[in-house]
């Protein structure tokens, strides 16, 4: 049985425990409404974005010879899997989802016969994943969010890919990252970067007069396209590494409130336990000192 | 006819400004064009340099934009900008500064694709340096 001493130190150790978890639950929610905010104003840049890129698509669907971005390598031999993570820990299981869909994904494609490259954005991926498919991991990006999550980052990843895109090293580029549903729910995600689905043409272009309306196009079509996937692709990495973000704060906050619950339970039955052991051995002290008075 | 073209500049992080004017005078990627109310239907690229948007026959607000597309309807006209900058806020000497930095960069760099990234920021910034030294339009 434990002194009443040691006792003591469990005691203040889960406190401070406590301490430390509540405080990061405040700064995690902090960090959420952050980068909730930041993720809503990402969204007009991505809605124009992608309305633009409809209306190129239905103009350019009559020309036929589209950009490789758009319609894919002609073939899907490699796979190249994005996998973005958290850089840091405790955050409940949060990076372990991530990784557990990531394996699924790579486990189903070679069981397809492709070919898998993996590349990992952010640490925690690249910890989890780097023992079972160490050979397959092609680069690992980390410290994205430093100082602040911008856009210029997701570009370079963006530009990253496309080079590769460009040298043949992959044929289908597919991103996992965690969707970002409520503080408590977070779901994993894949989305296909390489080869580009098109979103449906904007019904808001079409309204007028029923027919589809026919824009102008300054350079070329092919032109601006050639330039706007680019830009897109960052786009999209962009937007899923703010929901990540979000993402990850939102189930570290919820995991440390669970933290801190479970801390104060401890604490709750430790002093239990601990006023019950100190009356026991005031008893047994009792009763020492009256045997000794009897005895005599 | 309408009276004023809405105006949306927007970068990948957020929506910069959204409001009215009489006038938006864009740098296209094939040369600059004024957009009234009204304008045909138009997607461009754009290129480095300054954006105006007059009001009341005057320029109200010039901005630089380091590229992007602008879609131009008869009710609005959206540029997607990487990066935009009001010109006042542009400082000569950091330019200059960034200029000569480029070069040296230009001049060192290793592969072609190197070369070709400082080449483009060196453009970039040369634009933004034509910006500030440019006299305003009036």
């Amino acid at each position: 049985m434990p002194s009443l001493k040691e006792l003591r130190t469990r005691i203040t150790s889960v406190k401070s425990t406590q301490k430390i978890t509540s405080a990061m639950k405040m700064v995690a929610a902090a960090k959420l409404r952050r980068a909730q905010e930041q993720a809503e104003a990402s969204r007009p840049y991505a809605e124009r974005m992608e309305r633009m890129l409809g209306s190129l698509a239905a103009s350019l669907k009559d020309h036929g010879d589209a950009p490789p971005l758009l319609v894919g390598s002609g073939s899907d031999k490699t796979h190249l899997v994005v996998v973005a993570s958290s850089d840091r820990g405790l955050c409940g299981g949060f990076n372990v989802n991530i990784v557990r869909n990531a394996r699924q994904f790579i486990i189903q494609l070679t069981a397809d016969g492709k070919k898998v490259k993996v590349l990992c954005v952010g640490r925690k991926g690249n910890d989890q994943l780097k023992r079972e498919y160490g050979s397959h991991i092609v680069d690992t990006i980390t410290d994205v969010d430093k100082p602040k999550l911008e856009f210029i980052q997701a570009d370079t990843i963006g530009h990253h890919i496309i080079a590769m895109f460009a040298e043949g090293e992959f044929d289908v580029c597919t991103l996992i990252f965690a969707k970002f549903k409520s503080a408590i729910t977070q779901e994993v995600t894949r989305m296909q970067l390489v080869p580009f689905a098109i979103p449906e043409t904007g019904k808001e272009v079409e309204k007028e007069g029923g027919i589809p309306a026919i824009y102008e196009f300054e350079p070329e079509e092919e032109e601006i396209l050639a330039e706007l996937l680019p830009r897109n692709l960052s786009v999209q990495i962009y937007r899923a590494m703010l929901e990540n973000a979000a993402s990850e704060q939102g189930a570290r906050m919820t995991a440390m409130d669970n933290a801190t619950r479970n801390a104060s339970d401890m604490i709750d039955d430790l002093t239990v336990f601990y006023n019950r052991t100190r009356q026991a051995v005031i008893t047994k002290e009792l009763i020492e000192i009256i045997s000794g008075a009897e005895a005599l | 006819m309408r009276e004023k073209v809405a105006f949306e500049l927007i970068s990948p992080e957020k929506l910069l400004i959204s409001g009215d004017g009489d006038m938006v005078l864009v740098p296209g990627a094939e040369g600059d064009f004024g957009v009234l109310p009204d304008h045909s239907l138009l997607i461009s690229g754009v290129r480095p340099g300054v954006l105006e948007i007059h009001n009341d026959g005057k320029v109200d607000e010039r901005i630089f934009v380091s590229g992007g597309v602008a879609e131009v309807t008869p009710e609005r006209c959206i540029v997607l900008a990487e990066q935009a900058v009001p010109v006042d806020e542009l400082d000569t000497k950091e330019i200059e500064a960034r200029i000569s930095d480029l070069r040296d960069d230009v001049d060192a760099s290793a592969s072609d694709d190197d070369r070709k990234t400082a080449e483009r920021a060196l453009m970039v910034t040369e634009a933004m340096r034509d910006a500030t030294t440019a006299a305003p339009a009036h």
